[in-house]
């Protein structure tokens, strides 16, 4: 896609996945399917689809889910997060081992990891926390120091809390009802953990409200945040449009971008937060837009322009780029209302609403 | 396999009646890492317009029982860049083009097949008249013959002479008989049907519609009915006009029904984004069904619902080519 005609060593992969296990954590599943082609592909932050119910079920759309884990035993595992609060997940929570899904993955762009060794700070809200363990494990492999914050609404609602403490230089987590950590939510203490930290990289990724007050607090200590979003899609391969939000690409041009395909990761100062649910009235090809002068009007894609050159594969220099589905964000979505998630791993998918990241 | 799948898109022969549905298959580069595109029918891209669009805001989907609303907006780059990247990817790969296009004025549809006309490779058009028409207060040209005969009119004038026009139908109008003629009469060498059907959710919990947009297209399984009765009504008043029957088409024998009704081809929507590699299982299926019948050509069946009488013969056929376990009965 992006990339050019390249995509047969990296793209994805359909495949039939077997189940390996399906377990409890705390107030989320976590599923173990057995997906060669998926695994070996696999880079931190991008996200898998399944589809839900069976090859007669009606509910049509695959379900998103950030992928948690890779690992090469039974010729590549993939583990990934969920929140069993839609027709889709508890579907899905029912599995048992040895049950087939049709699986598709790795989707989106990962987390772009820096060149040199920083100090890198791993925000998750809820299961939105379930991509930032691989990418905590990449990042160490780099030299990098890894400081996590975490938060939920509660103490079983922050995935990964015993990993963070265990692995993290720091770990601070954050409940709303105090259950465990501190009280409050993650971005009351982002300056704090910024600072003892001497963070350089903020990584993301979790509900949207959170990712959007994670970009505006780090922008005032001018530290660069790559964030994983959430958004309800339907196809996860770029084709159906739904996830799009609003981007400035390198060119300075807003684009309605593919969470999917040009994300799910993107540069937090590149997205427009306030702007999400509209069109705003500057972006490419809005109502009345018109190029301007000395500027080439193909736009591309969505996909590849601009915005996905901002996000860029790699990372040179640190975490500018290119993201990759975020944790929570491509994956949730099992609405019961029909929305279907992104990934983020966090949970958007079932949920009636907006698909949470557990928050 | 020896059934000769072989169909026809107006006078241009393609190896086989299995297409993607506009909309749903971008112009075919992401499919392409799951499924060989040159492989089906053609690939029939998202509507092309003149200029850029940022379509509409978001959320632009939502689930329902065995399908889904979408109300996107016909975001994409225009033409300018279709014509620039993704036409000359599609003929790279050894895929055939059939382009949608879609506009706001009678003016730009024709300008739009202009403008493929120039360009090399364009198998056929297929015209998206599910529009609003910003000259007569945004209402859709495919819910007025007179409309969307003044659009396919302008298509067929200004769209080379050996390239087919197709139109697509919406079926959200009385009587879909009468849209056909009128498209027909105005020069359109085949009827693509149907498109999505209106439709609107309302999120209980917000309690406010589940769509930015509000209503939106209504695709998937749930709609196939809808479908097969347009296909038919249409083929029954119109028996000699090609048609591409889609709506709702999940395996080889869904494919097949819209056949019988009368469609000489089929193209694949939403079951995309259930399985992105849905166009040529349903190719295999497709051919798996007609051999399991003892039929050696697709043409003998397109239509052959309306054919008076029982289809005792065929069945026979059917019965002994199966195994005999009833699974193998459709």
């Amino acid at each position: 896609m992006s990339q050019g005609d390249g995509e047969a060593e990296i793209g994805p992969v359909q495949v039939r996945g077997t189940v390996l296990t399906v377990r409890r954590v705390d107030a989320y599943h976590a599923m173990t399917l057995v997906a060669p082609g998926v695994a070996a592909r696999f880079r931190p932050g991008q996200f898998l689809t399944t589809a839900v119910g069976g090859p007669d079920s009606a509910m049509l759309l695959r379900r998103a889910f950030s992928i948690h884990d890779v690992r090469p035993d039974h010729g590549g595992t993939v583990e990934f997060i969920f929140s069993a609060d839609g027709p889709g997940t508890r579907w899905l929570a029912r599995r048992r081992a040895r049950d087939v899904l049709d699986v598709t993955g790795p989707l989106g762009r990962p987390f772009p990891v820096p060149r040199d060794p920083v100090s890198c700070l791993l925000v998750g809200g809820g299961y939105g926390s379930a991509p930032l363990f691989a990418l905590a494990g990449k990042l160490r492999d780099r030299g990098c120091a890894v400081d996590f914050l975490l938060g939920a609404a509660s103490g079983d609602r922050v995935f990964g809390a015993l990993t963070a403490r265990r692995t993290g230089r720091i770990a601070v987590i954050t409940t709303e009802d105090g259950s465990l950590g501190s009280r409050g939510i993650v971005t009351d203490m982002l300056g704090q953990v910024i600072h003892d930290a001497r963070t350089d990289v903020i990584y993301a990724c979790g509900p949207m409200p959170m990712l959007r007050q994670v970009t505006v607090l780090a922008r005032r200590y001018d530290l660069p945040v790559q964030a994983a979003v959430e958004e309800a899609m339907a196809c996860g391969i770029g084709v159906c449009m739904t996830c799009v939000l609003p981007v400035i690409g390198n060119d300075g041009i807003t684009r309605m971008v593919r969470s999917c395909v040009d994300g799910p990761v993107f540069r937090g100062d590149q997205i427009r937060w306030d702007d999400i649910g509209t069109i705003p009235f500057d972006a490419f090809g809005a109502p009345g837009w018109e190029p301007r002068p000395g500027r080439p009007a193909a736009g591309g894609q969505t996909t590849a322009s601009g915005a996905t050159a901002a996000g860029g594969p790699g990372g040179p220099g640190g975490p500018g780029g290119p993201a990759g589905p975020g944790g929570q964000a491509a994956a949730g979505g099992d609405a019961g209302t029909g929305r279907a998630a992104g990934p983020g791993g966090q949970a958007a998918a079932d949920l009636a609403g907006r698909p949470g990241h557990g928050y | 396999m020896a059934t000769d799948l072989r169909a026809r898109l107006g006078h241009v022969e393609l190896p086989n009646p299995i297409l993607t549905a506009s909309g749903c298959a971008g112009a075919g580069r992401e499919l392409a890492q799951f499924q060989d595109v040159s492989r089906i029918g053609a690939v029939v891209t998202k509507s092309v317009m003149l200029g850029p669009r940022a379509g509409r805001p978001t959320p632009r989907m939502a689930e329902t029982p065995g399908g889904m609303l979408n109300s996107i907006g016909l975001q994409g780059p225009g033409i300018d860049a279709f014509l620039q990247r993704d036409l000359p990817w599609l003929l790279s790969r050894g895929a055939r083009a059939v382009v949608s296009i879609a506009g706001g004025t009678v003016d730009e549809f024709g300008e739009l097949a202009a403008r493929l006309s120039d360009a090399a490779g364009v198998t056929a058009i297929e015209v998206n008249i599910s529009c609003p028409n910003v000259e007569h207060r945004g209402q859709v040209f495919a819910r007025d013959a007179g409309a969307s005969a003044a659009v396919i009119e302008a298509v067929r004038g200004r769209a080379r002479y050996d390239i087919p026009v197709f139109a697509k139908l919406s079926p959200d109008v009385t009587d879909i008989v009468e849209i056909a003629r009128a498209c027909v009469a105005a020069g359109a060498d085949g009827l693509s049907m149907i498109n999505t059907l209106l439709g609107m959710a309302i999120d209980t919990v917000t309690m406010r519609p589940v769509l930015a947009g509000v209503t939106g297209g209504l695709s998937g399984p749930a709609i196939r009915p809808v479908a097969v009765r347009c296909v038919w009504q249409v083929r029954e008043a119109l028996p000699d006009v090609p048609i591409i029957g889609m709506g709702g088409v999940r395996t080889g024998a869904d494919a097949l029904e819209l056949i019988l009704a009368g469609a000489g081809l089929v193209a694949v929507g939403t079951t995309i984004f259930n399985d992105p590699s849905a166009c040529v299982r349903i190719l295999r299926e497709l051919d798996e069904e007609l051999a399991r019948r003892g039929i050696d050509r697709l043409s003998e069946v397109v239509g052959l619902a309306h054919e008076p009488g029982t289809r005792m013969a065929t069945g026979r056929k059917l019965a002994r080519t199966a195994t005999g376990r009833p699974g193998d009965l459709p």
